[in-house]
């Protein structure tokens, strides 16, 4: 969706215009987006002629994918953990942890979104090239979790944008991080070049 | 150990430096008009004896009559405690004065009770919505919202 | 020709890598230079204070463990300490031990990513870190033995702690603070003579004792700046007057006093470590007998703990029912945000990363 910046001059008004911009975000995203889980099933078809190209891209694609942490709350630390010496997220080909979503394939949301920071997720999403995908991380990312009946806590970040992973958990160990990674993977694997997310059939 | 000093011997001192300002001194804790809690303030930083120039919490509480806005106070020097309540009246409009000016512990603690609970803080320098944003409708923490 | 200059306004937004956390910063600028300093917080803002009035007293403590993240058990500590206090229950001693122990466990594990975070701030990109890292990994596994949880643990109950000590427990612990002493001494030789640190930490954001006592700040940012206010001696709570430890101080208050005063409280905890296994009595109750629906007497009190981060404490209000009336978290590294500006005026933007970095802060404390 687009998103109008407004022209402000003093920072009171840049405050005023941003909490408009909540409270139109809070009005607008009250139902969930669905899930792009067509990938599960098991017929789809392709072009026979295209079929090792594809094959070869999604093979690439799924070895090095570039990961964007949107690190708010615990579940970031776990994630850090992941790429640590212990549980080694390099292996993935995923060592490039950045925080800019210009480059970026995978978003990975750790911990709980508000509605204050829900303008920003949305636009550092907005801002990422395709292909692109999101993995939820934790229990407040995919649905609020503990803090689901506060007032300003978004119940869930699917209902910002489509998500294709859910990692449950509070936080999850490292290596169910890594196990929703594999299940990315594996998303990644079945998509062509025209189509590599599979959700916009 | 930090000592909690007796609150009806302070009480009898802040009373004779500053007349009509305590409303009670017992259970604990020493309850001040909300007109002169900048005098006492002041008062109890800067005497000999008292010196409370640390400023720990700053918080609020609703029942539902009244707003009761609690300080606690500890003073360095001589490793003793004290805790200072006022009291606000009114749903619409409550306000307290503020002491940023005299410890200024009281920036962001003042911020988010008007945030939070809605009361106003007379006196401090740039009182607007902390941990909210502008334009949220209602202070969420006062026991009729929602 | 004539150059203009012209001030303006950045925005270090909350989507960085080096704010540790969801923090803005609005910054005007005079070119490089730092004209003033406005911090935005409110963005990871959950509301905890008005979801536990409509919770258990148990129910709330899953709630404070995700206060502070990074050192959790502390503020389950601080919590039912507050509870304690307001309805008069005694601990038992190996309760209290295993507390002690926990905390000061904590303690080095929170100082350890302090230190390390803020190494990588300063430039060396991750190395640090993970060298840290690989101490915090040995801590994660003493805990993960004992409550099966590695960041979040929820293991303190109202009472004492919630299970028994497993009997590998203590071996590993031993071992471990019978090793630490020389992990640490290999982070200073690597880091303490280096040029590049001291050049960037010594004499930036300085904190003068006077407005370090009036803003309120506690914790490690107090004590680098000269002043000797550590609330296990000045107060004692729990058994911390049963042990000999020392509290060091800094004189300056810049960003290498805040990083020295780190490292020396992990050596001082390891010495509490090693008091409180040789004094725990083996064998014992660990938990006060307390009711699931637990009703304390009608009144108000504030139980506070010398955190890893500062001065930790909880102000509750009961009426006699199984939900507090009010909680309030009185959160230390909000305190300590409000010298920014005073630290931060005239430095560049390069000081200002690490100036930020020194003081330690959790944004799920400062924002609840």
């Amino acid at each position: 969706m687009e998103i109008i910046r407004p022209e402000v001059s003093t920072p009171h008004e840049a405050d005023l215009a941003e909490g408009k911009l909540i409270n139109s975000f809070m009005e607008t995203f009250t139902s969930q987006c669905p899930d792009p889980d067509k990938w599960l099933d098991e017929d789809i078809r392709r072009n026979v002629l295209l079929t090792t190209v594809d094959a070869a891209v999604a093979w690439a694609r799924q070895r090095s994918i570039f990961p964007l942490i949107f690190g708010t709350a615990c579940c970031a630390f776990e994630m850090i953990a992941a790429s640590g010496p212990r549980f080694d997220l390099s292996r993935f080909g995923m060592d490039i942890i950045r925080f800019s979503p210009r480059q970026a394939d995978v978003m990975l949301i750790t911990g709980t979104i508000t509605w204050k920071m829900a303008t920003a997720a949305r636009m550092i999403y907005d801002q990422m090239p395709e292909p692109k995908w999101v993995i939820a991380v934790g229990a407040c990312a995919i649905s609020g979790g503990t803090f689901r009946e506060s007032y300003s806590v978004v119940p869930g970040v699917n209902h910002i944008m489509p998500v294709d992973v859910y990692v449950p958990g509070c936080p999850p160990r490292p290596e169910a991080m890594i196990h929703g990674i594999n299940r990315l993977h594996a998303k990644i694997v079945k998509g062509t070049i025209d189509n590599p997310n599979l959700a916009l059939k | 150990m930090t000592v909690a000093v007796n609150t009806e011997e302070t009480g009898k001192r802040i009373e004779e430096a500053i007349p009509g300002s305590v409303v009670s001194s017992d259970k604990g804790s020493l309850t001040v008009d909300s007109k002169t809690l900048a005098q006492v303030s002041e008062f109890l930083k800067n005497t000999p004896g008292l010196e409370f120039d640390y400023l720990t919490v700053l918080t609020a509480v609703d029942y539902l009559g009244y707003f009761e806005v609690i300080y606690r106070l500890v003073s360095l020097r001589n490793n003793q405690s004290l805790i200072l309540k006022t009291r606000a009246y009114g749903r619409e409009n409550p306000t307290v004065s503020s002491v940023t000016g005299t410890w200024r512990a009281a920036y962001y603690q003042e911020r988010e009770v008007f945030d939070l609970l809605g009361i106003k803080f007379e006196g401090h320098p740039d009182l607007r919505r902390l941990l909210l944003w502008e334009g949220f409708n209602g202070h969420p923490l006062r026991r009729d919202y929602l | 020709m004539t150059i203009k200059t012209e001030q303006f306004y950045l925005n270090v937004g909350p989507q960085h890598p080096s704010t540790h956390g969801v923090f803005r910063l609005r910054l005007s600028l005079d070119g490089e230079v730092v004209t003033d300093v406005e911090p935005i917080i409110g963005y990871l803002h959950r509301g905890i204070e008005k979801l536990a009035e409509s919770r258990t007293y148990t129910q709330i403590i899953p709630l404070t463990d995700r206060l502070d993240y990074l050192a959790s058990m502390t503020d389950n500590v601080a919590y039912c300490l507050a509870v304690e206090k307001l309805a008069g229950i005694k601990i038992p001693e190996r309760a209290e031990y295993i507390r002690v122990i926990f905390s000061e466990l904590m303690r080095i594990s929170s100082h350890m990513m302090a230190v390390g975070f803020y190494l990588n701030d300063c430039g060396a990109f991750f190395t640090p870190v993970l060298y840290m890292w690989r101490e915090r990994e040995k801590i994660i596994d003493l805990f993960d033995m004992v409550c099966g949880q590695r960041l979040l643990y929820n293991y303190m109950r109202i009472g004492g702690v919630s299970q028994d000590i497993p009997d590998e427990f203590l071996p590993a612990m031993k071992k471990f603070v019978a090793e630490m002493p020389r992990y640490i001494g290999e982070y200073n030789q690597l880091i303490k003579q280096n040029e590049i640190f001291l050049a960037r930490s010594k004499g930036v954001g300085i904190l003068p004792k006077e407005t370090a006592v009036n803003i309120g700040a506690s914790g490690p940012v107090l004590r680098a700046s000269g002043v000797k206010w550590d609330i296990r001696k000045m107060d004692p709570y729990s058994i911390y007057d049963r042990f000999d430890f020392e509290v060091p101080t800094g004189d300056a208050g810049d960003c290498y006093d805040r990083y020295w005063v780190r490292i020396q409280e992990m050596m001082q905890s390891l010495r509490i470590l090693e008091q409180a296994i040789s004094q725990m009595p083996a064998k014992g109750p660990v938990c006060a007998d307390v009711p699931q629906f637990f009703r304390p007497p009608p009144g108000e009190t504030y139980g506070y703990i010398e955190a890893p981060k500062g001065n930790l404490g909880f102000y509750i209000v009961s009426d006699g029912s199984i939900a507090p009336y009010r909680l309030h978290i009185y959160p230390p590294t909000l305190i300590n945000i409000t010298a920014l500006k005073d630290m931060m005026i005239g430095w560049k933007v390069a000081d200002l990363i690490i100036i930020f970095g020194s003081m330690d802060v959790v944004l799920g404390e400062i924002d609840r």
